[in-house]
């Protein structure tokens, strides 16, 4: 992982040295688990029985146990059978960061399907069966009616789950990845302070305040016509609105 | 800044840190909470039903008995350790913890009641079996021509490889000072976890005490692994082990003192050394 300083000297400077690994495994896990969750949302809401109850199973499963635990079980737990050693999976799995970009990819998306999942069910069915009116095929549907719409309903819930993505990275100093939290942790304990957990705490302010920021205008571009249109005049449908 | 910092920490702390302030008056009858980290054998850990047993657990009765206190023991996780005295929590640490320069900055100890190597384990499978830095002990103290050569065959014989350690501890200090640069340092929560990853492969070797290594070597814990190079002692490793506790309570430090000296005297603390660690890590008179 690059250094930001190579000499620090100050503590700021020493934590900032750990702000590539929070953002990477943040902002990898995220973008993983964002792909990964439309896929597991779509076959939740399949009308195959038998696949809906593996993706219930998966959900269920990442979500009601603690995330330190499923990386205590990555890291230590698989680490300790020797088929596992033996195995092409061991170059990956004997790193501890792809360790971590496994357990919080898997454990984002458990969360991110749910929240993409009533996202899609949140689309009116009538705007579902328009499309159909038209002819647009199922491909095409979900492209352009219905995905967008489900995305934009489902931003504000998945801001939350960016910031919690955010905060779970510090998890990942269990598994001696030189993150802000563990550099804290290691300056706490050699200068008998609290300083730098105090400043690690700053770090993840300032990046959560960013994040949310970038949803909030993310939320403002995506629903233009929730809004008044610039020109002064209503939209279309706001007049069918206002008609009533 | 860095003041403002410190000033909100200490503000954040305040309601905490006001309790521990004065010096209790210490003597016999008092009360003396201590603590331990319960996750370091033989020296302190917790068995399999969830009791802190172990070499300093046994020396902590004996030695309470002696000063004629009443002694309670508690856990606490050993990158807190420290802190958690100075804010009041606990009297006294007994953790397998080395009195060094640094620590005794800001508490004080105990004289010594134990005293032991530093040594490298390796995988006996592994490219490191056998490994030899040409003698066996180097003292950090002061560090003569073969030291500074054994140091730097083991410098150079884990260049581009991975030492595992314990984070806070002497050994993590020593790796940093001496060895790291194109050795990685990784470090770990519990020395329990670190071994999990020895096992693993996941680092070439680890460092730690000599009397924590011996035991597990011999169970089935330590099973495929063993003690390398020599056995460092002295200079960042301290002056052996002793109890922790904050500099107001001098007086309790004393009394500790005093109880380890008779322990001592009486052959009672080498006993229980041999009896933890197979062999006598004791501190003499």
């Amino acid at each position: 992982m690059t250094t930001l300083f190579d000499h620090p000297d100050n503590t700021w400077e020493l934590i900032a040295n750990g702000l590539p690994w929070t953002l990477s495994l943040a902002g990898g896990s995220l973008a993983l688990g964002f792909f990964l969750a439309i896929g597991l949302a779509l076959v939740r809401l399949s009308p195959f029985r038998p696949l809906q109850w593996v993706a219930y199973a998966y959900v269920y499963l990442f979500r009601s146990t603690p995330l330190l635990v499923q990386i205590f079980l990555i890291y230590y737990g698989l680490g300790q059978f020797e088929a596992v050693q033996k195995s092409f999976m061991w170059p990956f799995l004997r790193e501890a960061h792809w360790c971590a970009v496994l357990a919080l990819t898997l454990n984002t998306t458990a969360y991110t399907s749910e929240i993409i999942r009533g996202g899609l069910l949140a689309v009116p069915w009538g705007q579902v069966e328009a499309a159909k009116a038209c002819g647009m095929g199922m491909g095409l549907r979900f492209r352009r009616v219905v995905f967008p719409q489900a995305i934009r309903q489902a931003l504000p819930a998945y801001g939350n789950e960016i910031v919690l993505m955010v905060k779970s990275t510090s998890l990942v100093s269990t598994i001696t990845i030189l993150d802000m939290t563990l550099i804290a942790r290691k300056e706490t304990s050699a200068t008998f302070s609290i300083e730098p957990l105090f400043i690690a705490a700053v770090f993840y302010l300032v990046i959560n305040f960013l994040a949310t920021r970038a949803v909030m205008w993310l939320e403002y571009r995506m629903s233009p016509d929730l809004r008044e249109a610039r020109t002064g005049k209503t939209l279309p449908d706001q007049d069918v609105v206002r008609a009533h | 800044m860095k003041k403002l910092t410190t000033l909100l920490a200490v503000a954040a702390l305040a309601t905490g840190v006001a309790t521990a302030a004065s010096a209790a008056d210490w003597g016999k009858g008092s009360t003396v909470r201590i603590a331990t980290e319960g996750a370091y054998a033989p020296w302190n850990y917790t068995d399999s039903s969830g009791n802190l047993v172990g070499f300093e657990v046994d020396l902590y009765q004996d030695l309470c008995r002696r000063m004629e206190v009443e002694c309670t023991l508690q856990q606490q996780a050993w990158e807190g350790i420290i802190p958690a005295l100075q804010a009041g929590k606990y009297d006294a640490i007994i953790a397998g913890m080395s009195i060094t320069e640094k620590r005794m900055e800001v508490i004080t100890f105990s004289r010594s009641y134990a005293a032991t190597p530093a040594v490298f384990v390796v995988k006996s499978d592994g490219p490191f079996a056998g490994f030899s830095a040409g003698i066996d002990s180097v003292s950090m103290a002061d560090i003569d021509d073969a030291e500074k050569a054994a140091i730097a065959k083991v410098k150079e014989a884990f260049a581009g490889k991975t030492i595992g350690v314990q984070i806070a501890t002497t050994h993590e200090n020593f790796l940093n000072e001496f060895i790291a640069g194109d050795v990685t340092v990784k470090t770990y929560d519990t020395q329990e976890n670190l071994d999990l990853d020895l096992q693993a492969g996941r680092v070439d070797a680890a460092l730690a005490a000599m009397s924590y290594w011996k035991p597990l070597l011999e169970n089935d814990g330590g099973k495929g692994l063993e003690m390398v190079g020599p056995g460092f002692t002295g200079g960042p490793f301290g002056n052996g082990v002793g109890a922790g506790i904050r500099k107001e309570d001098q007086a309790l430090a004393d009394m500790f003192s005093t109880a380890i000296g008779e322990a001592i005297a009486d052959g009672t603390l080498s006993k229980l050394a041999i009896e933890h660690f197979g062999f006598d890590a004791s501190a003499k008179e």
